[in-house]
């Protein structure tokens, strides 16, 4: 069983997307067996007994188990009795537990997640692709997808296992493989390897640190988020009792591995997603304003995102393909993006291009975005200058509250220094920050609060002082929570274990960080 | 810098050219196929559109095929794809018909009365489908389709003589409206009589573009076209955005048959005009739904239309101009997604290049600026350096 880690974006969908051949490689080979192959489709690769399990599942859900596993491949045991044999006894021999004449749509999850591997078994798969199958799976049932993926092991078929989870590719991995901005950085085997060593791999050390100098934090509250929930399909809490408070000239630095609540919690405070119960309150007006003109922070849960926008919350999105830019809009265009109610963009209900554009020229000059002119499209400019572009564009509304969501991913090195720079003086002109990023060293240098996210709750807090990227990593796989010190004597007791059991907790624990709710 | 606009520009231009010259070639080999002259009937319609009546008669048949277009146009800048334009525009004509027939107001009066009562018989048919997109997720696709039908039975039962309707001969009417209610036409002599809706289509058109282009509502509806994870971010309502834009998208549908029925018939009968709605679509894709280009796009279908009959007389079929229409769009379809690609393509590489000659606006040829926005080989030398 071999486990595929990377962060998002690294590359390893577009990997296995080759394996299985719906994407070619441009260079490179694979072997099947020892014997050197290339893959038109799907087709070939299924040929060659490569099977698929997609994160999503591909199944008709008024369709019985039985039809669905015949779907396609009607000719390999016909679609009666013959095929009825052969899926019960795969399900018997591999522990599946599948009824086939159970309607689809009547399934959970899980079950239908093994309908998937069945059907991929069905048609004589012997090396499983499991994209990141424990995403959509609550704890137990990640433990009875490890035993039958233990019992295809036995069987003599390959796994090869995708996800970011460490502490669940230690404990099934044999062997792991962690790749990062598309390369190859390391192979390493689960018993001569820790959960920080992967979360090194992972993200990788190389960068210059970002250190602030003094303390800007103030008293005076910008955001102060209560009890927040955010419940997922099926009632699956996706965030559960949020609670934190940001000052002004705070930058409060959440550390997590991806997918454990980040991007549900960045959707709630932009109002993307309204929030099952819990209070978001903002302070709004001038910068030092709220505090001693005795301005409570207003309530700001049922806002819709425009308003909380104008109201001053500036968003720099982990996605900025998908959620900052216009790709195929000029940058004059994307400067008004997000703002298009606001000066310079537009006087009342017209759009003021003269002005939007004259703003689009400083801010490409002043953030240093490298552009032949400002009517190119946003597409045409390389990941770093797009970002020095949104960070420009969202600095220049004066933000109370910026919510900065990996800034500096996919940006090279210059630019990178950059846009630290720039959230370093808002901070001093007391601008509120929420950091959420995947690299260790950013988090630990900017922030001046640590927030660790796990599994949807806050479960560990760290002042960045006396932290190492090493604790803070074994905190993000759930393996220590509460608060957590840079203890005298090296690592803390938890820190070597992987995380998925979650039993006993190191000697720190103040939060109720309530174990046996983790471990639903 | 004018140079990508321009550019940009010609791009724009480059996607219907290529469409209709491979439409042209294709209509030739159907020609040859069938045995005939390959480029004749092209003779024989363009010596037609030099006679002023038929520019008379294009200009008036593509007042509507506009109005008709520049709806489908709104709902495809925000993805939306408003196929029921068909019904709108069809019960828009039969009830304003049915007002005009009924209500006698002075003309200055009449005449802003039923240009609303179509707009917003058009709104509400339109609504209906934007108000079933929003609150039960049902495509606009489907629902508009369906729509058009259930408008047909709807125009069908008003029309009956027991209802609204008027018989005249095998003909069902909803009578002649009252002539305070015709829409001036401008008389020009021998050549007929150009209908007056076509300065209220330039009109529209006019106001389509500043209301797209100058106007925030506009550029919230541009940018849930261009992406709607992003629009959604940048706090634009989406649902709220569909309605808006699906019922503006009908208003100006219920507009599209009011060149015909003011102009020209006064009244709505079996013989109105149909499938004006669906031909729109052709016409705002072929558009790039931008109102000049709706503009040139409209004058060319009337122009296939109009300058065909004469094919008939002179041995050719008039089908040819249909199989033209239907083989633009189809190339059309697929040159905007080429030319689209290799545009930006060629964007990123000229922008590229500009930054390496040290091309940046702000600095004025400064060295050295090639590093970062160069090739990924030069930010993978970088990092490594930084290393």
């Amino acid at each position: 069983m071999h486990a595929l880690c990377g962060e998002n974006g690294a590359g390893k969908s577009t990997l296995m997307k080759i394996l299985y051949g719906m994407q070619k490689p441009d260079e490179g080979t694979i072997a099947v067996d020892g014997q050197q192959v290339a893959f038109a489709s799907p087709g070939d690769a299924i040929a060659r007994g490569i099977g698929m399990v997609h994160q999503h599942f591909m199944l008709a859900d008024n369709l019985t188990v039985l039809e669905n596993v015949v779907l396609g491949s009607e000719k390999l045991h016909g679609i009666g009795a013959k095929a009825r044999a052969k899926i019960v006894e795969l399900s018997e021999r591999y522990g599946l537990g599948v009824r086939p004449d159970a309607l689809v749509e009547n399934l959970g999850v899980a079950d239908r997640q093994r309908v998937e591997i069945l059907k991929v078994l069905y048609r004589g798969a012997t090396t499983l692709i499991l994209d990141e199958p424990t995403a959509v799976l609550v704890p137990q049932e990640v433990d009875a997808l490890f035993d039958n993926l233990r019992e295809l092991k036995a069987e003599g078929l390959s796994v090869i296992f995708i996800s970011h989870k460490l502490g669940e590719v230690l404990s099934v991995a044999d062997e792991i493989t962690v790749i990062r901005r598309g390369t190859t950085v390391g192979t390493v085997v689960p018993a001569d390897t820790t959960a920080k060593q992967l979360a090194e791999l992972m993200v990788g050390s190389e960068l210059p640190t970002p250190e602030t100098a003094e303390s800007t934090v103030t008293d005076r509250p910008v955001i102060e988020v209560r009890n927040l929930k955010l419940l997922g399909e099926g009632g699956r809490a996706l965030l559960d009792d949020i609670s934190f408070t940001i000052h002004e000239g705070e930058v409060l630095g959440l550390a997590g591995v991806e997918g454990n609540g980040q991007t549900e919690l960045i959707d709630a405070l932009i109002g993307l997603k309204g929030a099952d119960s819990g209070t978001l309150r903002m302070a709004t007006g001038e910068v030092g304003s709220a505090g001693e003109a005795a301005g409570e922070p207003e309530e700001i849960t049922s806002w819709p995102t425009r308003r909380r926008r104008e109201q001053g919350i500036g968003y720099i999105p982990e996605d900025r393909h998908r959620h900052g830019l216009l790709l195929e809009s000029p940058l004059w265009e994307n400067r008004i993006l997000g703002h298009v109610t606001e000066r310079p963009n537009s006087k009342g209900f017209w759009l003021d291009l003269k002005s939007a554009q004259a703003d689009t020229r400083r801010i490409v000059e002043e953030y240093d975005v490298r552009t032949p002119g400002i009517d190119v499209t946003a597409a045409s400019l390389s990941g770093g200058n797009q970002q020095k572009l949104i960070v420009g564009r969202e600095m220049s509304h004066k933000p109370r509250f910026l919510i900065a969501a990996h800034p500096t991913r996919g940006v090279d090195v210059g630019a990178q220094a950059q846009i630290w720079d720039q959230i370093r003086e808002a901070r001093r002109e007391g601008l509120a920050v929420l950091l959420i990023s995947a690299d260790l060293d950013e988090l630990i240098g900017l922030s001046d609060t640590l927030r660790v996210i796990y599994r949807g709750r806050l479960v560990a807090d760290a002042d960045p002082a006396d932290i190492t990227p090493e604790e803070l990593g074994s905190a993000m796989t759930g393996a220590a929570s509460g608060h957590l010190e840079h203890p005298a004597d090296e690592s803390g007791a938890a820190e070597d274990r992987p995380s998925g059991e979650t039993g006993d907790q190191p000697e720190k624990t103040e939060e109720a960080a309530a174990p046996e709710d983790e471990a639903r | 810098m004018k140079k990508f606009d321009k550019e940009r520009l010609l791009l724009g231009a480059a996607g219907p050219a290529i469409a209709l010259v491979v439409a042209v070639l294709l209509t030739s080999v159907v020609l040859l196929a069938s045995g005939k002259s390959p480029f004749e009937p092209y003779a024989i319609m363009l010596e037609q559109a030099g006679f002023a009546d038929i520019q008379v008669l294009i200009l008036n048949a593509a007042a509507g095929y506009y109005i008709a277009a520049l709806a489908v146009a709104v709902g495809f800048r925000m993805n939306l794809f408003n196929i029921g334009v068909e019904g709108q525009y069809r019960l828009a004509a039969m009830v304003t018909a049915v007002v005009g027939a009924k209500v006698a107001l002075p003309g200055a009066l009449q005449l802003p009365l039923l240009v609303l009562v179509a707009a917003l018989t058009g709104a509400f048919w339109a609504g209906i489908a934007g108000l079933l997109k929003v609150t039960r997720g049902v495509s606009e696709v489907v629902s508009t389709i369906m729509l058009n039908s259930i408008a047909t039975a709807v125009i069908g039962y008003f029309t009956l003589p027991k209802v609204f309707g008027v018989q005249q001969g095998n003909n069902k009417t909803t009578g002649e409206m009252h002539d305070s209610g015709w829409f001036p036409n401008l008389d020009l002599g021998p050549a007929g009589e150009l209908y007056g809706f076509v300065f209220v289509a330039v009109a529209l058109g006019i106001a389509y573009w500043v209301v797209l282009n100058r106007t925030r509502f506009g550029f919230d509806l541009r940018a849930t076209g261009a992406s709607e994870s992003a629009a959604a971010a940048s706090g634009v309502n989406a649902k709220r955005m569909v309605l808006t834009a699906m019922l503006l998208s009908g208003a100006v549908a219920g507009l599209a048959g009011l060149p015909t029925l003011l102009n020209d018939t006064h009244t709505y009968s079996l013989s109105f005009p149909t499938s004006l709605g669906f031909t729109a679509i052709g016409i705002a894709l072929l558009g790039r739904g931008g109102p000049v280009g709706i503009a040139f796009a409209s004058l060319l279908w009337a122009f296939l239309d109009k300058a065909s009959a004469e094919l008939d007389y002179r041995g050719y079929d008039t089908e040819i101009a249909v199989i033209m229409q239907g083989l633009i769009v189809i190339a059309v379809v697929v040159s905007y997604e080429a030319v689209g690609r290799w545009g930006l393509r060629r964007q990123q590489q000229r922008v590229g290049k500009e930054l390496a000659a040290g091309h940046v606006l702000g600095k004025t040829g400064a060295p050295g600026t090639s590093g970062e926005t160069g090739t990924s080989g030069d930010n993978n030398d970088k990092e490594v350096a930084a290393r």
